[in-house]
């Protein structure tokens, strides 16, 4: 099955940030940067969720962006991943039982991959994308199974 | 139906595809290498296109759903015929004698049009306002488009691009029209990166304030159409180019004679050569350069300096004639 080896090579990404300090976000930018060159792997930052294979989030979500966020996941096509970037998206972090949050993202969208850190390094996202790919690929062959 | 056309129709979408991408990959590997970057490797495009087949196709709920589908598919359709005029350096093209510089003309606009009312078919403000953008810009660029190729028709007295590959244009001007055809290849040149909707042009499909534009409600099949056929008509659009204005032979330019099997590969490998060398100053030198104009800045650059040096050219070339 050579077609299912397409997302290792090929893995377009959306970036949401919740309510996040910016620091995860600038950490996100800094993996496509000469650096890390996220783009030698194929991943790429993409500007719909349309286009996207991975779902990106940052920052503690308040409550007004709860359902935005269950919108950007449910207009992502299938097969879909979702990483969560930063100790606030994972647990609460810094603002942890704060009563303008609505908890950790997993409670709003299904997460596949946790990248905690205040902020994390480039090289947990790049490797938190790469774990994606795996679920991904499981994901395809489900899918296929389905229509066999 | 020769056998002939048949292989045509067969051959040269598959040859059109597999240039377009690897032209694709070649453009993003050193538009890596300029920001010091190591960048994807040549064979990524393909992968982007067979990933985008495995995804789900979503049509958004309030698009209008044959034309959203049906818009992709003549995009696609349309750059692939756009190969079939273009002839391959001593190969003939293969629709030779069924249409001219204004068939081309056609469907390079077809192209642009299709992603347009694909974007105003999905009904999504982000491809609205995209859509919007693409119609300002396509009113902006096609002028001096049309200039340029008036005056191919001024030059030949025809607009068959069979005639104007025969003859290399530098060849059969005077001096004053030779500057004349110099400033058209000018105004083409900065015409390219509008057409093919790349930056500093890309104001349709700005990823980072719209959304990607007219794009932004398509993924997977549809998706993947969109991508093959940008693909395919920057390759086209790079090849016209050299066929109108850099048609020097390589045994014109470095005085061998060949023949049989050698030439035809040499004579393609030289126009491929030629096409890439095009490719990469119009495209991705100016993309990886360049930060993305506002819309009405790029209407005035089109309407006000480019035309400027389009018409210009038109009446040196006029007035060598």
């Amino acid at each position: 099955m050579g077609k299912l080896t397409n997302f290792k090579r090929s893995l377009w990404v959306f970036h949401a940030s919740g309510g996040s300090c910016n620091g995860c976000d600038i950490e996100i930018i800094a993996a496509l940067t000469p650096r890390y060159d996220a783009e030698r792997f194929g991943i790429k930052l993409v500007g719909s969720p349309r286009h996207a294979d991975v779902l990106l989030v940052t920052g503690a979500i308040p409550r007004d962006f709860a359902d935005k966020l269950k919108r950007i996941y449910e207009q992502m096509p299938d097969p879909k991943a979702v990483i969560v970037v930063g100790n606030c998206g994972t647990s609460g972090g810094l603002f942890y039982d704060s009563y303008n949050l609505v908890g950790p993202i997993d409670e709003i969208i299904p997460v596949d991959v946790y990248v905690p850190g205040c902020p994390p390094r480039p090289e947990a996202i790049i490797d938190a994308v790469v774990k994606a790919w795996l679920k991904l690929e499981k994901l395809e062959k489900e899918l296929e199974g389905k229509k066999e | 139906m020769t056998p002939e056309t048949i292989f045509y129709a067969v051959a040269f979408p598959i040859l059109g595809i597999f240039l377009g991408l690897t032209y694709k990959g070649i453009d993003r590997r050193i538009s890596a290498r300029m920001t010091s970057r190591i960048g994807p490797p040549i064979r990524q495009p393909f992968w982007d296109v067979g990933k985008l087949l495995l995804k789900e196709t979503v049509v958004p709920e309030n698009a209008v759903k044959w034309l959203f589908n049906a818009m992709p598919i003549l995009a696609f359709a349309s750059s692939m015929t756009l190969l079939l005029y273009i002839p391959f350096g001593v190969l003939r093209a293969p629709l030779e004698g069924y249409g001219d510089l204004i068939v081309i003309l056609y469907l390079l606009t077809l192209q642009s049009l299709a992603m347009a009312v694909g974007g105003f078919a999905s009904g999504s403000p982000f491809s609205s306002v995209g859509a919007q953008r693409e119609m300002v810009l396509m009113m902006s660029y096609e002028m001096p488009l049309a200039t340029v190729i008036v005056g191919f028709a001024l030059l030949y007295k025809s607009f068959s691009l069979t005639t104007i590959a025969s003859t290399p244009v530098w060849t059969m001007v005077s001096p004053v029209a030779g500057i004349g055809v110099l400033l058209l290849f000018v105004a083409l040149l900065v015409v390219t990166p509008a057409e093919l909707a790349k930056l500093p042009f890309d104001i349709a499909e700005a990823e980072t304030e719209i959304a990607e534009g007219m794009l932004a409600e398509y993924s997977g099949r549809n998706l993947a159409l969109f991508y093959l056929s940008d693909a395919v008509r920057g390759f086209a659009m790079a090849a016209l180019e050299v066929v109108l204005f850099i048609p020097f032979t390589f045994s014109y330019v470095f005085g061998v004679s060949l023949s049989g099997t050698t030439l035809y590969i040499v004579e393609g490998l030289w126009f491929l050569f030629k096409v890439l060398i095009i490719y990469i100053a119009a495209v991705t030198v100016v993309r990886t350069s360049f930060g993305r104009f506002r819309i009405e800045q790029a209407s005035r650059i089109f309407w006000v300096h480019v035309n400027l040096i389009a018409l210009l050219g038109l009446a040196l070339v006029w007035l060598g004639v």
